[in-house]
């Protein structure tokens, strides 16, 4: 596979080396010259010295032929423009960081589904010690699918029903039932559901909502 | 028309002054409250201290009543990320943007967005004056 990775920070250069290892064709982007001077010290040939929002500079390296483009900088706004203008070239995968995870409405509209962020990742983990978050995304999965845990409260609607009684918005699954001693079984369509059992369903994004509807009830949607 | 302006450089201020004048309502945003001493004498419209990359800062400068939405600071991606998300988060009508790059301006504008690019206007310009002996475009 050719990654093309934008952005030779500390984030874009341990992605190189990592892919670098796997075995893939890498080649980094970056602005500062000293700093492509220094991953080239450790990469050889696997970094090019210049702008990666500029048309130019993509092309230069072969962004038409990358079957991957990883924007890594710093910059939401460089990320947002380094993947539109990949994904105008025809690089059919783009991955983007995004540094504030509220920029990560404006990326999913633009198209660009795959985005990680470090923030919202601890954001998750801190979320996940709070009771008070009844519905935790876990992962994004690729083509719109996610991975959440919900914790059934006292008043869920599915309370002391069997999985298979339950009605879950298309395309979602509960794949995982941990009960409140923290042991987790994996579901079978008899398996009784009780308050206090975590779940964790695989689930379409925009189904979300419904999810949580349908395992914690309306009265909880309120605090998103 | 209520116009939201963001960056206070010579542009922005320039424009402000300008639609002001011509009897709109005018908030210009810039991270640095210094900026604003370019505005013309006697220009009425509201300042704005914030990023505009920030969609908190873009409510509080009041996006969500604003017909148009300018994009002028000195980066290109700023003002591409702003306008994109004026227009595809805030709904605004009227999104006009300024790329200095002509090739990402030209990407830009293919995808919808209303943009331009004073390097090109620029450079078109000079050709005229030297050449023609006249500049079409210029004031």
């Amino acid at each position: 596979m050719y990654v093309i990775v934008a952005g030779g920070g500390k984030v874009g250069f341990y992605l190189a080396q990592e892919l670098l290892n796997d075995n893939h064709e890498v080649l980094v982007i970056e602005r500062d010259p000293m700093r492509a001077a220094a991953i080239s010290e450790e990469l050889g040939e696997a970094v090019m010295n210049g702008d990666g929002c500029e048309a130019t500079t993509l092309d230069a390296a072969g962004v038409a032929r990358a079957d991957l483009v990883a924007a890594v900088t710093g910059d939401d706004e460089d990320n947002l423009v380094v993947c539109e203008i990949a994904r105008r070239r025809g690089v059919p995968r783009t991955i983007a960081r995004i540094n504030n995870p509220k920029n990560e409405l404006l990326f999913k509209r633009r198209g660009i589904e795959t985005t990680i962020s470090a923030t919202q990742a601890i954001l998750a983990q801190i979320e996940q010690e709070l009771p008070t978050h009844d519905m935790i995304p876990l992962l994004q999965l690729h083509s719109g699918l996610e991975l959440v845990e919900i914790k059934l409260p006292e008043t869920s609607p599915v309370a002391g029903r069997s999985v298979r009684e339950v009605l879950l918005p298309p395309e979602s699954l509960i794949s995982l039932v941990v009960d409140p001693g923290g042991v987790p079984r994996i579901p079978s369509g008899d398996t009784r559901l009780n308050p206090g059992d975590a779940l964790v369903v695989v689930t379409q994004r925009e189904s979300t909502e419904l999810l949580r509807e349908a395992l914690i009830g309306s009265t909880h949607g309120l605090d998103t | 028309m209520n116009v939201l302006i963001m960056g206070c450089g010579r542009l922005g201020a320039r424009v402000a002054g300008q639609l002001d004048a011509a009897g709109h309502h005018v908030t210009i945003l810039d991270t640095n409250p210094a900026a604003f001493r370019r505005l013309p004498e006697g220009f009425r419209g509201e300042r704005a201290v914030g990023n505009g990359m920030d969609g908190p800062t873009l409510e509080r400068a009041g996006i969500r009543n604003a017909d148009a939405f300018l994009a002028v600071t000195q980066g290109d991606n700023r003002n591409y990320f702003a306008s994109q998300m004026a227009r595809e988060v805030y709904g605004v009508k009227r999104v006009l943007c300024r790329i200095y790059d002509p090739v990402r301006e030209q990407i830009f504008r293919e995808m919808g967005l209303e943009t331009f690019s004073p390097t090109s206007i620029g450079a078109q310009i000079m050709v005229d004056m030297l050449l023609n002996e006249k500049a079409p475009g210029r004031p």
